[in-house]
């Protein structure tokens, strides 16, 4: 069983590998022309953005709106690293990190007395405290915005999204992933088998902040300009329906979607309207028709093995429990 | 006398927010859903007041009344169609149809009509200052909180006094055991929808004419102040909204009068974490342990 899980790892490692090899290939030798390298990057940026969100409202069902204001905590921040203090840019990503998982303790401590929606409103008011704080800050250019270097590359961004994906495997495979899963499932109940479930809300909120920033850092460097109108609202809702849309409790199903929302909203790109309606006719309609998202709380490699159904948590008929 | 002023001006801002924190917290108090729609509702009553006074050439009242009948029916359709599927599902799934439902009605006008913003006509209501004690009060302000204050007293007569305000204290109190005494529980929430989008659609009218400038959007950042206003009187409760938004409103005016005025749509906010920490059952609320 343990060994089972090993060879998995290594064969992902190395999947990963090959994918790396094959784009780093195709585009040095540019078979892969400016605008796909930059749909590229905006994937990997999404999915880094989708997983961190994920580990907050699918795995520990802490339901937070805001992710936005992390972003924007970890790009202000790592912008300010790279232009202001001329530091390099790894140094800037683990600032940008850093900084958006303080902010998340922050707001993880108020939220051991609120959860569901109440909670999700509050989040949504500490982004959007970011927001016009980061507005009225003459520091970082107020609403003019801050010019920013173009950094990132694609060897950096991939190296920060198998990190962000291994940890979060991981974590969610640990002792404490698997209590942060029993919070999800029913908190009072954690709470009466002795899970401190304060302390795993507030883990949730700084690792998942953390990952937030960190593609916050990317982000702001692969844009020569960054402003605090970038980080409204709608940005954590387009972050949410890459959770919602995927699945509450699959990382897979937010990486799926991720991918592939992001692709669709490149295409639509001349028609904003037109994607912000379809993308809220499909929250409405996966509501309605399957709230548990397109994978539920399985994960693709769930498809593979066929017995074991439900180790991640959830009821035995499959039918997902997050928030 | 220059606070006075301010205080003046926030009780005009706090009735609208007053306005439409009724409609937020009647909804969550019969079927606890954070109606993000709500603001849109508000948008849209807001142009439905807009064109019936250019194109219809109508007068104040009766747009007032257009307006508040179309939201009435407005809302009325999103609870059906979005919100009464999902009686039974998670209360996440509720609050994310809600979040759908708001983006589809924002995006859906700016594809209907287009983003660019409008301008009340200036002359639907006579405006005159006055100056009292050496403070200007306009008389567009005194109409403004007059309409607003009747509307929250035919509220408060509607939910006290009458059959239907009856049925929706029951829902509110306890949904399955009215069903059983005979409620009809779908009609009682679909009543309080109509109330509660009529009484945004005119806070969209009363908003128009007091800011001029309307837009698809506008819904956004008044609706999420109008749901502090709600919390911090405490949500489900009617006097609360309306004290909730009228604090709001002078809080707001504050602000912006001793210099900040950039900071004022955080404040909001502020407002909003402080009450949630430190007496999340709202000024009116009373603490209910919750029961395993």
């Amino acid at each position: 069983m343990k060994q089972k899980q090993t060879k998995g790892f290594w064969l992902s490692i190395l999947l990963a590998v090959v994918v790396y090899i094959v784009v780093q290939v195709l585009s040095s030798s540019s078979m892969l022309n400016k605008f796909y390298e930059n749909t590229l990057y905006f994937i990997c940026i999404n999915i880094i953005l989708a997983v961190s969100l994920h580990l907050i409202i699918g795995i520990t069902g802490q339901f937070s709106i805001g992710h936005a204001g992390f972003l924007a905590v970890g790009a202000y921040a790592s912008a300010i690293v790279t232009m202001k203090l001329h530091l390099p840019f790894s140094v800037a990503l683990i600032a940008g990190g850093v900084v958006a998982a303080f902010a998340g303790l922050l707001i993880g401590i108020p939220s051991l007395r609120l959860k569901g929606d109440y909670l999700a409103i509050a989040t949504l008011g500490f982004g959007e405290i970011i927001r016009i704080t980061l507005l009225n800050i003459d520091y970082v250019g107020g609403a003019s915005g801050m010019q920013v270097s173009h950094m990132t590359d694609w060897t950096t961004l991939f190296v920060c999204l198998l990190i962000t994906l291994i940890v979060i495997v991981n974590f969610t495979n640990s002792t404490h992933g698997r209590a942060c899963i029993s919070v999800r499932e029913n908190e009072i109940a954690a709470d009466a088998m002795g899970i401190n479930t304060t302390y795993y809300k507030v883990v949730a909120f700084a690792i998942g902040s953390f990952f937030a920033g960190v593609a916050g850092g990317l982000y702001a460097h692969n844009f020569y300009i960054i402003q605090p109108t970038n980080f409204g609202f709608l940005k954590s809702f387009d972050i949410l329906i890459f959770v919602v849309l995927g699945g509450l409790g699959s990382m897979s199903g937010a990486v799926v979607s991720a991918i592939l929302l992001t692709i669709i909203s490149t295409f639509l790109q001349d028609y904003p309207e037109t994607r912000m309606i379809i993308y809220s006719l499909v929250l409405v309609v996966m509501m309605i028709y399957r709230p548990q998202g397109l994978m539920g709380t399985k994960e693709i490699t769930h498809f593979f093995t066929k017995k074991r159904n439900g180790v991640k948590g959830g009821k035995p008929d499959g039918k997902h429990t997050a928030a | 006398m220059e606070i006075v002023q301010q205080i003046i001006n926030g009780i005009s801002l706090g009735s609208i927010y007053a306005l439409i924190a009724l409609g937020y917290t009647m909804v969550y108090g019969i079927i606890k859903l954070i109606n993000f729609a709500h603001g849109d509702v508000f948008m849209v009553g807001a142009f439905v007041g807009f064109y019936s006074i250019t194109v219809m050439g109508l007068s104040f009242f009766p747009a007032l009344l257009l307006a508040m009948t179309i939201c009435a029916v407005f809302g009325v359709l999103i609870e059906r169609i979005a919100y009464k599927p999902l009686r039974n599902a998670t209360r996440i799934a509720a609050l994310i149809t809600a979040i759908g439902v708001s983006l589809f009605i924002e995006y859906g006008t700016i594809y209907v009509r287009g983003a660019q913003p409008e301008a009340y006509p200036a002359d639907v209501l006579p405006s005159k200052s006055f100056e009292i004690l050496g403070v200007t009060i306009n008389s567009q302000s005194i109409l403004i909180l007059g309409v607003s204050v009747a509307l929250m007293i035919i509220l408060q007569f509607i939910v006290h006094k009458t059959k239907t305000g009856k049925a929706m204290r029951a829902v509110s109190y306890d949904a399955e055991a009215a069903r059983l005494m005979g409620i009809n529980v779908d009609n009682t929430i679909s009543a309080t929808f109509a109330i509660g989008s009529a009484l945004a659609g005119a806070a969209g009218v009363i908003f128009g004419i007091y800011y001029v400038k309307i837009e698809p959007l506008m819904g956004i950042i008044p609706g999420l102040k109008a749901f502090v206003a709600a919390v911090l009187g405490g949500i489900g409760i009617i006097p609360g909204a309306m004290v909730g938004g009228l604090v709001l409103g002078v809080v707001e005016s504050l602000v912006s009068a001793v210099g900040y005025s950039l900071w004022r749509d955080g404040v909001a906010f502020v407002v909003l974490i402080l009450i949630l920490i430190f007496k999340p059952s709202g000024l009116f609320g009373k603490n209910i342990r919750e029961k395993v």
